[in-house]
């Protein structure tokens, strides 16, 4: 009789224990990280798994590299993540889920969400995910440097070569080793491009990388290496399209002028802080306008997840308003949601200098160039920055001629093209 | 005849016996199937047997992949499966060779593919030449009687331990502009140099960090061949008052010569494979100056938003067949040696 009681209560605890493990769901999320959102994230995981006790979310963070080559070979692969934080918006699009049908209320996610939806399903109206973060390219400067030197920093409305003017002269007053810098990506240089007159796309809407306003910015970028405004140490040091930033330089205050992104505001206000005062600035102008690169990292469902539900219950918490003010608020993120951009957030810093970079590319959203929108918009976009940065970097290292250059990234936008189009 | 199992005669034995019963205990057990087997298979059919782990993992991850590549070098297309590969013929192959003249890389369809080769080329003639002399200096210092010579034998030893992607961070932090190399430079009034922006100096870098990572490896096959030799030739060289530089072009470097071709094919097997240390170090850069022909495969395959396995792959079997005269080679000097 005892053996039987124990027996009995053995099978019923391992019952329990089965039945527990059956009704328990795992959902995988690929994550990258720029500053502190992973943590944050992290947080936000732990409130849906206490609402949600039934589904577990594990969040698995990799380097960016990672995001950018292995995931597109896992997800055609199959055996990709449920969820994934993504920057190639549009041209992982056909591994995407459509949550419409696993939402609770698609017209909030149409509202919220609406213009961005279409980056990540150019040719659709599915509902994949939503913007982590909005970003817009534009430049930093370190102040403080620009007020030792006793030079007035170029006001509204100058033009790259007013900055590469005043950058210079305070390099030159202080013995600062870079006047200016620019993040080596084909994104960062596109603004510029299109503000010296760059179309990108011809009448017909095909991809046109190389116009006479993407010569303009070229031969400026090709005369600042050779001059020393900027230093062969970043575009030149490695080869392809390989991505490099000069965020550690400028935060060690060796450079005057950096290139970047609004991307890189809660890392400047951890790193840098209260040291020097670096100043989030507008676009400066080329020819044809003063234009910063819209772009943005998304969460989106992968299609090929098991548990198309419970991804859905997921997104749906995490795209709550209150859920998303909470996120954007402590990453310092311009929150890629309309109706928390028309009603403000309560970024969570006291820091003067996070503040106005936050207003000053939250401010440069209107007067982002329509090409650039369309750019951004475009899933194949990766193919011409990569031929515009290898090749302009082969001829700013002296291997090809512009000209030369020019003709082998039309060259190699086109074998691309027709390589993926097989 | 007795066993000497059998009767243990001491205490010492008798542990002995008693330790080896489960071991014995499992050779009988498998006595029985082994002769069997060897029943059916025949006396000339076992060491196919013993081979066929080795085999089936050889299969699974060289021969398979390879007809796989050579497979996926035949189509097009961005998709990852074979079955959903559009099949192209040589195309690829044609696109890589399409060259007006093969001289200069530049005239050719896919520069950056002959870059890769033509760089890989300039990489290999300086690292092996340099990596075997050193190799051999060091080899025969080592093998002098002087004094902490286990001590220095580990310390060249040492970095062939290393992994290839700490030894690169190591050596990029030493020559990055704020870099203990340029401080030293500063320090005694000399200007900061730019070691990655040069191609000349990017290039010597990567074949210096590839020399002093690898170098020990190389090192302890020729300080092998160096004790092999008899000491009885020295001897008899030094009686009839032979010089020391005839003693070494007489005897060690004939009779180490064996070992050389060993160590040279080895480093030129290595030479072409090269990627991972000059990766981390120099990205390639500046420009494409130090892009070898496997970082030109890496990047075909993987590093643009087209990935192109089909032209990777048909330049993977281009390299392949550069490797694979390197290995008859190697084959053939070490059945040399083994026949010397």
């Amino acid at each position: 009789m005892k053996t039987s009681y124990k027996l009995l209560a053995a099978s019923s605890l391992f019952a329990l224990a089965a039945g527990s493990a059956a009704a328990q769901t795992e959902l995988r999320m690929m994550w990258y990280n720029d500053g502190i959102e992973g943590e944050v994230m992290q947080s936000l995981l732990d409130g849906f798994h206490q609402a949600h006790p039934d589904i577990n979310v594990t969040l698995d963070v990799v380097p960016y590299q990672m995001v950018l080559e292995s995931l597109p070979i896992q997800l055609a692969a199959g055996n990709g993540p449920d969820i994934a934080r993504v920057t190639d918006l549009g041209g992982l699009s056909q591994y995407y889920l459509d949550l419409r049908p696993h939402v609770q209320n698609p017209e909030y996610w149409e509202t919220n969400f609406g213009p961005f939806l279409s980056w990540l399903d150019p040719d659709g109206d599915a509902i994949n995910g939503f913007m982590t973060q909005l970003t817009v390219t534009g430049p930093y400067v370190n102040r403080t440097l620009f007020e030792q030197a006793g030079i007035d920093m170029p006001g509204a409305g100058a033009t790259w070569d007013d900055w590469a003017t005043a950058v210079n002269a305070v390099a030159k007053a202080l013995d600062i080793p870079i006047p200016m810098a620019w993040d080596r990506s084909g994104h960062r240089v596109a603004g510029p491009a299109i503000s010296q007159g760059a179309m990108m796309f011809d009448a017909e809407g095909a991809p046109a990388l190389v116009d006479d306003g993407l010569k303009r910015m070229a031969q400026m970028l090709y005369d600042w290496h050779q001059d020393g405004t900027m230093s062969k140490e970043l575009w030149g040091s490695v080869s392809g399209s390989t991505y490099l930033g000069a965020n550690e330089d400028f935060a060690n205050a060796n450079v005057v002028m950096y290139m970047s992104g609004s991307w890189q505001i809660p890392q400047f206000t951890s790193t840098i802080g209260d040291a020097f005062d670096w100043w989030a600035v507008p676009a400066p102008c080329g020819a044809s306008a003063c234009t910063g690169m819209p772009g943005g990292a998304a969460l989106v469902a992968i299609g090929d997840t098991e548990h198309p539900k419970e991804v859905g219950i997921l997104m749906d918490y995490l795209a709550q308003e209150e859920v998303l003010a909470e996120f954007y608020g402590r990453t310092l993120f311009i929150p890629g949601h309309l109706g928390l951009a028309s009603s403000g957030i309560d970024f969570a810093t006291d820091d003067p200098r996070a503040a106005h970079a936050l207003s000053t590319f939250a401010a440069a959203v209107p007067t982002i160039s329509p090409t650039a929108f369309q750019l951004q918009g475009y899933p194949s976009n990766r193919v011409l920055f990569n031929a515009l940065i290898s090749r302009l970097n082969e001829a700013i290292v002296g291997e090809l001629t512009l000209e030369d250059a020019f003709a082998r990234m039309e060259e190699d936008v086109a074998n691309q093209l027709a390589e993926s189009g097989r | 005849m007795a066993r000497v199992y059998d009767k243990p005669q001491t205490t010492g034995e008798a542990l002995t016996h008693v330790a080896a019963t489960p071991v014995r205990v499992l050779f009988r057990l498998l006595d029985y199937p082994m002769s069997a087997i060897q029943r059916l298979l025949g006396i000339g059919g076992m060491p196919w047997l013993f081979l066929l782990p080795n085999l089936v993992f050889f299969g699974m991850f060289v021969v398979i992949p390879l007809f796989l590549n050579f497979a996926y070098s035949l189509t097009g297309g961005t998709a990852l499966f074979l079955s959903d590969r559009p099949f192209v013929e040589g195309e690829q192959y044609g696109f890589l060779f399409d060259c007006e003249n093969y001289a200069d890389p530049l005239s050719c369809r896919e520069d950056r593919f002959w870059k890769g080769i033509f760089n890989t080329a300039i990489f290999i003639f300086f690292q092996v030449s340099f990596m075997v002399l050193f190799s051999l200096i060091t080899a025969l210092v080592l093998n002098r009687e002087i004094r902490g010579r286990g001590f220095w034998r580990a310390v060249f030893f040492f970095p062939v331990l290393l992994s290839p992607v700490v030894v690169a961070l190591i050596w990029k932090w030493i020559l990055l502009r704020d870099g203990i190399l340029n401080a030293f430079l500063v320090s005694i009034g000399l200007e900061r140099i730019l070691f990655f922006v040069s191609p000349d100096w990017a290039m010597f870098w990567a074949v210096f960090v590839s020399i002093w990572a690898h170098m020990g490896f190389y090192m302890l096959i020729l300080l092998a061949g160096l004790q092999a030799i008899q000491p009885d030739l020295y001897e008899a060289a030094e009686m009839d008052g032979t010089s020391k530089e005839r003693v070494f072009f007489r005897i060690t470097l004939p009779l180490l010569w064996p070992n050389m071709l060993v160590v040279i094919v080895l480093a030129l097997i290595k030479g072409v494979q090269v990627f991972d240390e000059v990766y981390v170090l120099t990205g390639g850069g500046p420009g494409t100056a130090t892009q070898f022909i496997v970082q030109y495969i890496y990047n075909t395959a993987f590093t643009n938003q087209v990935q192109n396995f089909g032209l990777a792959s048909a330049a993977s079997m281009v390299l392949g067949g550069v490797l694979f005269v390197l290995t008859l080679t190697q084959l053939a000097a070490t059945r040399r040696r083994d026949n010397a």
